[in-house]
């Protein structure tokens, strides 16, 4: 056992290992330093000072962030002298912040004005001096106000580091110090892919999701118009968080029972659409492994971060990528197509909102024409999580004690495959126990591929089936996206075996259960949290794999025909381009 | 990108892209090297043109977020073309008292144009510096380092007009440069 570090905190003994700084050395004796630039995700900067503590053998004032604790350190971490200085960081950050809360989408929500009122922050002397700086609203899935940001840089981090966009930077130094995307160009035009990460860890309102939720409220008003709504998996179990529920509760049933008194008229769900993405997808994947009918590996497609990254990143992929269009693309397309017709509706007056744990399911909707192939789009609105908890607190429905609903089981009935498509490693768990049976004829003896479960950046796995191996590797968090790829590059130019076959890649860390779209203050603890939530439906599910999913059959019987037949491919399937990284 | 360097390689004096690939290879391996990358450029153009700064950054593997904190960071860089005539109304002490903010003022007013701005033609750049260590002759500009002293801070216009009368050689180039 190494040497470890035994120091006090606020005359409380601690004992940690070396490197561990004061911050998590003083959590560990339950005390909680207060913290503005730090995110338990990213490294720390040591840029707001907030979190400074006292040494008092030197009398040294350090930021307990970034300073590892040393064998016999006294620490103090609450006096009036440390209060006063953080009090003084905190005045000097409100005094170039805008006193815009009332009318902010972070309001209630936000780590500065936490910190405000747990300071006691009132009047001060000093002049508010905000930046006059341009919202840029050009993506329409993130919105960046730079007059709110606190250059903490936690978003350049995240976009930088994490997932290796490098769409978001600071420009200038000192005082005119601001964010800004790469060349200070709008941020639609650089290469953003929208995953909205940069929005998920601002800790003010600088960066936020586009909202979009005044657009469905009037239609839910239009009388001419039939309002249908999907849910995606990692929906579930995150919603909750913004009502009090424990990390991780699967509040499905709350959730469609408040879709229908919102006045949503059928009420679908993602998980249905996961199902069908698999269906077509494994079968895809059993032809290029048994038929070479295209590239191996095969990547999977269903996250729209990943999807446009991909597009301008490695567009030397694009035959190796999935055609499957994303679940909620599909349950779409089938609103406007199949539900309409059975129901007798006119396609027309069908909007489709689906509420995604996501920023750029928002751009998604319309990246190509491709997403409108029921002859309307697709899809009318994306919401995240975050607006939909917004319209659940606006209706006044009572959602803690709502009781359970069922869907429309049209587009609504799911097996736990499609569940766990919310979680990294999903996608290919749920493909895996379906391309089993297509490969094979029957199902695989345990439907459980635990390799492809956890936080792990990249998870490797094989397994036989029909005497094949057939090898699979998880990556999320884009800049874990890079080690894959480089194999499968490597082989290609040796002219060796894939090392590869299957291919998943979810953009966020976690998967859509971390998504950019999803209630604040994901850590890799909460995101944990929230997969076990899916994982347990899956288990306790009645259906587990894909095609025992009684709806798709009939889907197939009574409309599609022939999985990857032409109807399917028509509605289903999608294709991609190489798109330049710099719109200017 | 990369598979047309061979080619490029070929013409490297006619176009200017092409000695940005050269500038890349040159820098490229050193660490830390970017800032002497710019610096070279910059030397080149008079500035760092957007079209460069991506060109260069795809070369050396370095991405423009990144270019871009540097080159807004450091004051001496310039992303814009910083004008045919560059003004300098000195801003210090001396020029000051004697009324040089109404000259600076004055001159935004003629060119249309805040300090810092180049106008649209890129005919003109007006900046405010610090001392030029001629008080005596306050309040002053200097034009492409030629010194205007005891200027009539009222008179922005008459300052502009003699600019244009000593200096005429910058309409010629800038005629020639157009075509």
């Amino acid at each position: 056992m190494t040497n470890m570090i035994n120091a006090t905190i606020n005359g409380v003994p601690v004992e940690v290992a070396p490197g561990t700084t004061i911050l998590d050395a003083a959590r560990k004796v339950h005390v909680k330093i207060p913290t503005l630039c730090k995110h338990p995700d990213l490294e720390a900067t040591g840029a707001c000072g907030i979190c400074i503590v006292k040494v008092k053998n030197t009398g040294k004032m350090l930021r307990s962030c970034c300073t590892p604790i040393d064998e016999g350190m006294d620490i103090l971490t609450e006096t009036p002298e440390i209060v006063e200085v953080r009090r003084g960081v905190l005045e000097l950050t409100l005094s170039r912040h805008p006193n815009e809360c009332l009318t902010c989408l972070r309001n209630q929500n936000c780590e500065l004005q936490a910190l405000a009122a747990d300071f006691g922050m009132t009047g001060s002397d000093l002049p508010n001096v905000v930046p006059d700086l341009p919202l840029d609203t050009s993506t329409r899935s993130i919105v960046l106000d730079p007059r709110k940001c606190v250059l903490c840089g936690r978003c350049i981090t995240v976009c930088q580091q994490h997932q290796n966009v490098w769409a978001l930077s600071f420009l200038n130094r000192g005082f005119k110090t601001r964010i800004a995307a790469a060349g200070d160009i709008p941020l639609a035009d650089s290469p953003c892919v929208r995953c909205g990460q940069c929005s998920a860890h601002c800790p003010t309102g600088a960066i936020v999701e586009y909202d979009e939720t005044v657009d469905v409220w009037n239609k839910l008003q239009d009388p001419d118009a039939y309002c249908v709504v999907q849910i995606a998996p990692a929906v579930r179990v995150a919603v909750g968080e913004a009502f009090g529920f424990p990390i991780g509760a699967n509040l499905t049933g709350k959730i469609y029972a408040s879709l229908r008194r919102m006045g949503f008229k059928a009420v679908f769900d993602t998980n249905f659409g996961a199902d069908l993405t698999i269906i077509e997808e494994a079968s895809e994947f059993k032809s290029r492994l048994l038929d070479g009918t295209g590239a191996l590996p095969l990547i999977t497609s269903c996250c729209p971060g990943w999807v446009d990254f991909m597009e301008k990143f490695h567009g030397d992929m694009i035959d190796h990528f999935s055609s499957c269009k994303s679940p909620h693309e599909m349950v779409g397309a089938l609103s406007k197509t199949y539900y309409a017709h059975k129901m007798g509706i006119d396609p027309a007056k069908v909007f489709v909102v689906s509420v995604m744990p996501c920023t750029a399911k928002k751009s998604e909707i319309i990246r190509s024409k491709e997403m409108s192939s029921s002859g309307y789009q697709d899809v009318d609105v994306s919401l995240t999580t975050r607006e939909f908890a917004r319209m659940i607190k606006q209706s006044g429905i009572d959602f803690v004690s709502i009781p359970e609903e069922q869907p429309d089981h049209m587009l609504g009935a799911y097996t736990g495959a499609g569940t766990i498509f919310g979680a990294t490693g999903g996608v290919m768990e749920a493909a895996l126990r379906t391309a089993h049976y297509y490969v094979t004829g029957h199902d695989a003896p345990r439907v459980d591929f635990e390799m492809t479960r956890g936080l792990e950046g990249v998870k490797e796995g094989r397994l036989t089936v029909a005497g094949k191996e057939i090898r699979v590797a998880v990556a999320h968090g884009l800049a874990n996206v890079e080690e894959v790829l480089e194999k499968v590059r490597a082989a290609r130019e040796a002219g060796e075996e894939v090392p590869y076959h299957f291919i998943e890649v979810m953009a966020c860390a976690g998967g859509c259960v971390g998504g950019g779209g999803q209630p604040y203050g994901a850590t890799n603890e909460l995101r944990s949290k929230r997969a076990a939530g899916l994982y347990q439906e899956d288990q306790a599910g009645l259906w587990r794999c894909s095609h025992h999913n009684p709806y798709i059959k009939q889907l197939y019987a009574d409309f599609l025909g022939e999985i990857g037949g032409h109807e399917a491919h028509e509605l289903l399937h999608t294709s991609y381009q190489v798109l330049p990284e710099y719109k200017r | 990108m990369t598979d047309d360097t061979a080619v490029d390689d070929v013409e490297i004096e006619e176009a200017p892209e092409d000695e940005i690939i050269v500038l890349a290879q040159k820098w490229k391996k050193k660490r830390g090297s970017l800032i002497m990358a710019l610096h070279e450029l910059q030397g080149r153009l008079g500035y760092v043109p957007r079209e460069s700064a991506m060109k260069l950054g795809r070369e050396m593997g370095v991405p423009l977020a990144n270019i871009y904190e540097v080159l807004t960071f450091y004051n001496y860089f310039k992303l814009e073309s910083p004008g045919k005539y560059i003004i300098s109304v000195c801003t210090g002490t001396a020029c000051h008292i004697k009324g040089s903010p109404k000259l600076l003022h004055g001159i935004e007013d003629e060119l249309g144009i805040k300090e810092g701005e180049s106008t649209p033609d890129g005919e003109y750049h007006l900046q405010g510096v610090r001392c030029l260590g001629c008080c005596g002759l306050a309040p002053l500009a200097s034009v492409n380092g030629k010194v205007y002293g005891k200027q009539d801070v009222t008179n922005a216009h008459g300052l502009l007009e003699q600019v244009k009368q000593d200096q005429p050689m910058h309409v010629a180039a800038e005629a020639t440069d157009a075509e």
